[in-house]
């Protein structure tokens, strides 16, 4: 074996790489859980407006009088906190590992690039729904943000807000953003879980992360289309 | 056939380096993209200069040598080493950008030859089975299944050529280790050090600054041996099971 003349690598600090990335994966399969359960909620308001706020209440009684109110809220927000932080630090570690194994970009341009499009747009498109979510928590939960005036039903300033057409398309926007993140973060999470094992398998979980990321974004978005249709009022 | 070459240049380790032209009017489309670069060296012999480096040994696409970045691509346009790579998948008058393998764990030593041996450490790290020396084993002294072998034998085909570092818009090499991983776990030689395997085959690709995946596939669609992406996902599985390397 040839004797190198390179130097030695500086040791790397840190948690293992695939640590790292299974904190971004099962973060993000809890986001997954967490947005099916959120888009349910939504939905609510096509039973009825009453249906909805029902719901809303129900989410601060949830429990009782086992448990004392909102603690169950309290609880999912917490941990919804904690996963956030945990996947943005993971992700932004990662992002930085890639940066330092790769310090000289190469001149040549590839003529086709094979990688899609919403697999590239993970870590700006990550930090756009980030900035999303900040927005939508100063909108309808803190109500800093008022769109179309203040109300103190959760329904009507669900259906107040859509009846203005900017805030619909914020919301499409995010969404197309959060199908996008969710087409290629449901398959790299079931990668780095090691659920690809087969050529086989690999259909399956693609398969899977279409069709979930496809009812995550069309539940999201029959609400916002419905008022500002005017199908709900 | 005319070509036109922008190469990297790189007079060693410590140097800047720089891309240069040079014209190649008269090359055969029969010829290998390696006898081209020949062709271009003898060319620069006979005028003085110094021949562009570059690594090749078999010649034959097997022993994982050669390798650079062609237009953008590792190992070119088609599916195979540089060394298999044809001028005739090239056109008349075409432009053809040379670089080396780009990745901080692979420094360049000169010109278009890179230092691979982190991969060498990869392996001595727990890229092996422990064995007795002595008389072989009798072949079928021990069964494996039909779909183990055919698997094991699919990551064996892995020649650690390092397009897969090349390709990877993180320079992660896990479709290497995926590869020894798989080749080793699948079979039942390779499972006493199975957990141990894992666990410092990715210490020592961390310590040598390797990135992440980020399950893109473009390692996977560069590789000459079509190793597919799930190599990788079998090496994230029996990391997870070995503990994340919490255990010892």
């Amino acid at each position: 074996m040839a004797t190198s003349t390179a130097p030695a690598p500086a040791a790397r600090k840190g948690p293992p790489t695939i640590l790292l990335k299974t904190v971004v994966a099962a973060s993000g399969v809890f986001f997954v859980l967490f947005v099916l359960v959120h888009m349910y909620g939504n939905l609510q308001i096509l039973i009825s407006p009453e249906a909805f706020d029902e719901y809303a209440h129900h989410l601060r009684t949830f429990g009782e009088p086992m448990l004392p109110e909102k603690s169950f809220l309290w609880v999912a927000r917490i941990l919804l906190l904690v996963s956030v932080a945990a996947h943005v630090w993971a992700s932004m570690s990662l992002w930085r590992r890639a940066g330092q194994a790769r310090s000289t970009r190469y001149a040549g341009k590839k003529k086709t690039s094979y990688g899609r499009f919403y697999a590239k747009a993970m870590r700006w498109g990550g930090l756009a729904l980030l900035a999303f979510v900040v927005f939508h928590i100063l909108h309808f939960t803190t109500q800093t943000i008022t769109v179309a005036g203040e109300y103190p039903s959760p329904a009507e300033r669900v259906i107040s807000s859509f009846g203005v057409w900017w805030a619909v398309l914020i919301y499409t926007v995010a969404m197309i953003f959060l199908g996008m993140h969710l087409l290629h973060g449901i398959w790299g999470a079931a990668m780095t879980l090691g659920l690809n094992t087969s050529l086989q398998r690999a259909e399956q979980i693609r398969f899977v992360s279409i069709a979930l990321s496809t009812i995550i974004v069309v539940g999201f978005l029959i609400p916002p289309f419905a008022i500002f249709s005017g199908i709900i009022e | 056939m005319r070509i036109a070459l922008k190469i990297w240049r790189q007079d060693g380790p410590a140097d800047d380096g720089r891309m240069v032209d040079y014209q190649l009017p008269d090359v055969s489309e029969d010829s290998s993209f390696l006898e081209m670069l020949d062709l271009l060296n003898e060319q620069l012999i006979d005028k003085g200069e110094e021949p562009v480096a570059f690594d090749s040994d078999c010649r034959e696409g097997i022993c994982g040598m050669c390798g650079v970045v062609i237009n953008g691509e590792a190992h070119g346009p088609e599916r195979t080493t540089t060394c298999q790579l044809h001028m005739r998948s090239f056109n008349d008058g075409d432009e053809i950008v040379i670089e080396p393998w780009r990745a901080d764990p692979f420094p360049v030593i000169k010109d278009l030859c890179v230092d691979r041996s982190s991969f060498d450490r990869i392996i001595q790290a727990g890229g092996f089975i422990s064995a007795n020396t002595g008389s072989a084993p009798d072949a079928h002294a021990t069964a494996v299944p039909k779909e183990d072998a055919d698997r094991a034998f699919m990551a064996a085909e892995c020649i650690g050529c390092g397009a897969c570092v090349a390709a990877c818009p993180n320079a992660s090499a896990m479709l290497f280790m995926g590869s020894k991983v798989t080749h080793l776990g699948e079979l039942p030689q390779g499972q006493p050090e199975r957990e141990a395997r894992v666990l410092q085959m990715t210490a020592q690709h961390d310590l040598e600054g390797f990135g992440g995946c980020t399950n893109l596939g473009e390692c996977s669609r560069a590789c000459p041996k079509g190793i597919p992406l799930n190599v990788i996902s079998q090496l994230n599985g029996d990391y997870r099971r070995a503990g994340y390397g919490g255990r010892d």
